[in-house]
């Protein structure tokens, strides 16, 4: 019961009035900006990163554990309430939540969602605090080779096997590694690909690469393609939910979470898997009860499991992201990016160097949640009067904090072109259906990936062999083959695959 | 969702070529800098070795992409909340927030950001379509004065005053 033990002591240093003051902020300032239509979790977290700036290390991962649940729950209430998700983990809770809402039952919907995710993610935190300690410490031993292999495993499944199209998804990591390298070489201090410019010798922000793809891209691409006529919102008041709503829903809580937290907490796992075979598996179990037909008119089964999926799979991330150093979605890149600003090197001697401040980031993890469930639900219509500002200024209020947030960094107005810079790119990739994660992934493993690669070559003195010399490094080569060869035998016996088929003809019934 | 079942009534996407010619540019680009690093003595890998693999990775895959926009492969452009694919795309105001973004590129450290701040908001709400300037500019430079001054009270990070130096 150590893990317990140290549990509680995070809580006993989370637990001051402060501290808490600074998670109900980020929770709500999470939530705000989750709300807002075209912005995800991770842009919320990039565009809220420099209010962060003046806390020290603790607090300011309080906040970020409270944006971050924050985010997630916006960004569930805004994919409810408007028929079209902004993001790919809330396709499967917009199937039937919107649906539910149009019934008149958005109430119920928001809340199952919101108690969802509040079980869901509590569950996903107490794994991760029991699991992590135990991984980082097997994680300790993995040496240069295997690490650059992991990571290099990471790279392959999150360009290939999440997005439409696998060429697409390596262009993107491709793109990310090349942001990486700008700046001065770690070890010989020469720059490369700065273009003599002094300003990028340190390197290119995360912070100004995030919110100029996340932020001014979107706010680009929608200004070119901005929808003219009135969006519905349908209104909704204080969410809650009746005897009946309850039993139908503690079920597909328990399996969106046994879905989403292994997602989560592998590489690439992400969530939409897990969302897909939560609603999947809810509609299977429905129709063995006889109630299929319910589906696809308004289920709560299928808003209750994905839903939670979701959420487990957000807390899954940080097995990885805390034992590993290893981030496995774009949120996870932001808060390690964050976590850098502070010092603090995630990996294997984390949770040995600083054990103080995981246990305090857990036990704020659990707290943010439960702030979220006690602030929100009696928020909930205020939140979907939100969603009901004029675009015009919604959209220049996006430019307007993306600005803000990029010229805080350094108070410079090279900061401002890069972020215009890299504003372009978020609308190429967006007109040219790049995936965004693998670009951010490369921006942040690119360099450390060098490092390990260095390292590991350096001991064999330049030979290819210091690459492979470790089993658990040759495992993970045999896994990444397999990752890229799977995918291909698979494509040529059954054309299309199943998911994207399905997902397809979804999309086909909301639109 | 995958690219088979969109090719039939497609032409080929130009745009996507002259993606392609970007990248193996960059790429390119990225090998001839990485050209000019000194291996220092004693140091068997050196700075050289990572850029030129992802320099190599990246012109394959702008041939790569090239040669799957030749054979009809069209891109799934991105949808979202507020995006309409159906109309074609508005040139005209992505040009005006980018000249706007500019303008305040160029008067952010000499004006100073709780003007240039409003000035910005109140120009994205105008190229977006909104005709209530007056209320747009007021939002805006109570937004810009206010971060100003929680950025400077509440974080200690001062940004530019510029012309009201003194003032603020």
């Amino acid at each position: 019961m150590d893990t317990l033990n140290l549990l509680l002591d995070g809580f006993a240093s989370a637990f001051t009035l402060e501290n808490l003051l600074y998670a109900a902020i980020g929770v709500l300032l999470g939530t705000f900006v989750g709300v807002l239509p075209g912005i995800g979790p991770a842009m919320a977290l990039a565009l809220l990163l420099p209010v962060t700036y003046g806390l020290d290390a603790t607090q300011a991962l309080i906040m970020f554990a409270g944006i971050y649940y924050g985010g997630m729950y916006g960004g569930s209430t805004t994919s409810i309430l408007l028929n079209t998700p902004g993001e790919s983990a809330s396709v499967m809770t917009a199937i039937e939540g919107n649906k539910m809402a149009k019934k008149g039952r958005a109430a119920q919907a928001l809340a199952t969602a919101a108690i969802g995710s509040f079980i869901a993610g509590t569950i996903g935190t107490l794994l991760v605090a029991f699991f992590t300690p135990s991984i980082a410490s097997w994680a300790v031993e993995i040496g240069a080779p295997s690490y650059f292999a992991i990571m290099l495993l990471s790279m392959v499944l999150v360009s290939s096997v999440l997005g439409a199209s696998k060429l697409r998804g390596f262009i993107a990591l491709a793109i990310g590694l090349t942001i990486g390298l700008v700046g001065l070489d770690a070890s010989t201090a020469q720059a490369r690909l700065t273009g003599g410019y002094l300003e990028l010798a340190d390197g290119i922000d995360i912070v100004v690469v995030a919110v100029g793809v996340f932020a001014i891209g979107e706010a680009l691409w929608t200004a070119a393609h901005l929808r003219r006529r009135p969006i519905d919102v349908i209104p909704v008041g204080r969410p809650f939910m009746g005897r009946d709503d309850w039993r139908r829903s503690w079920a597909p809580w328990l399996r969106g979470t046994a879905f989403g937290f292994p997602f989560g907490a592998l590489p690439a796992g992400g969530a939409e898997t897990p969302t897909f075979l939560s609603y999947i598996t809810e509609r299977k179990l429905a129709a063995r009860r006889g109630s299929a037909d319910e589906f696809g008119e308004g289920a709560i089964e299928g808003v209750a499991g994905p839903e939670a999926a979701n959420n487990a799979s957000a807390a899954g991330m940080f097995v990885p992201l805390l034992a590993l150093g290893l981030p496995v979605t774009a949120t996870a890149s932001i808060l390690l990016a964050a976590m850098q600003k502070y010092g603090i090197v995630p990996g294997p001697t984390l949770m040995t160097d600083q054990p103080d401040l995981i246990w305090t980031l857990l036990a704020s993890l659990l707290i943010g949640n439960t702030l979220l469930l006690v602030i929100n639900l009696p928020l909930a219509p205020l939140w979907a009067r939100l969603l009901r500002i004029p675009r015009p200024q919604l959209y220049a209020g996006i430019l307007f904090f993306a600005c803000l947030g990029a010229y805080s960094v350094g108070q410079s107005s090279f900061d401002l072109l890069l972020l215009l810079l890299f504003g372009g790119l978020g609308f190429a990739t967006r007109r040219f259906g790049i995936p965004v994660l693998p670009l951010i992934l490369g921006v942040i493993l690119g360099p450390l990936m060098e490092v390990k690669m260095r390292e590991a070559l350096d001991l064999s003195n330049g030979d290819v062999s210091g690459l492979f010399n470790e089993p658990l490094a040759i495992f993970v080569y045999v896994l990444v083959v397999l990752a890229i060869v799977v995918p291909l035998l698979l494509a040529r016996f059954r054309p299309s695959p199943l998911l994207d088929q399905h997902v397809q003809r979804e999309d086909q019934e909301v639109s | 969702m995958s690219e088979k079942n969109v090719v039939a009534d497609q032409r080929v996407d130009r745009a996507q070529f002259a993606l392609a010619a970007v990248l193996a540019v960059v790429g390119i680009y990225t090998i001839i800098d990485a050209r000019g690093l000194n291996v220092g003595f004693g140091d068997p890998i050196g700075p050289r070795v990572f850029p030129y693999v992802i320099g190599t990775a990246m012109v394959v895959l702008a041939v790569l992409l090239a040669v799957a926009t030749a054979r009809g492969d069209v891109p799934e452009a991105e949808e979202g909340e507020d995006v309409d694919l159906t109309s074609p795309p508005d040139w005209l105001t992505v040009a005006k927030l980018v000249g706007i973004l500019v303008l305040n590129i160029l008067l952010v450290n000499l004006v100073g950001w709780a003007i240039t701040g409003g000035l910005l908001f109140a120009g994205c709400a105008w190229a977006l379509g909104s005709r209530t300037l007056v209320r747009d500019l007021l939002v805006g430079f109570v937004l810009s004065v206010a971060s100003w001054y929680f950025f400077y009270v509440g974080l200690g990070v001062p940004l530019s005053p510029g012309i009201l130096d003194g003032i603020l």
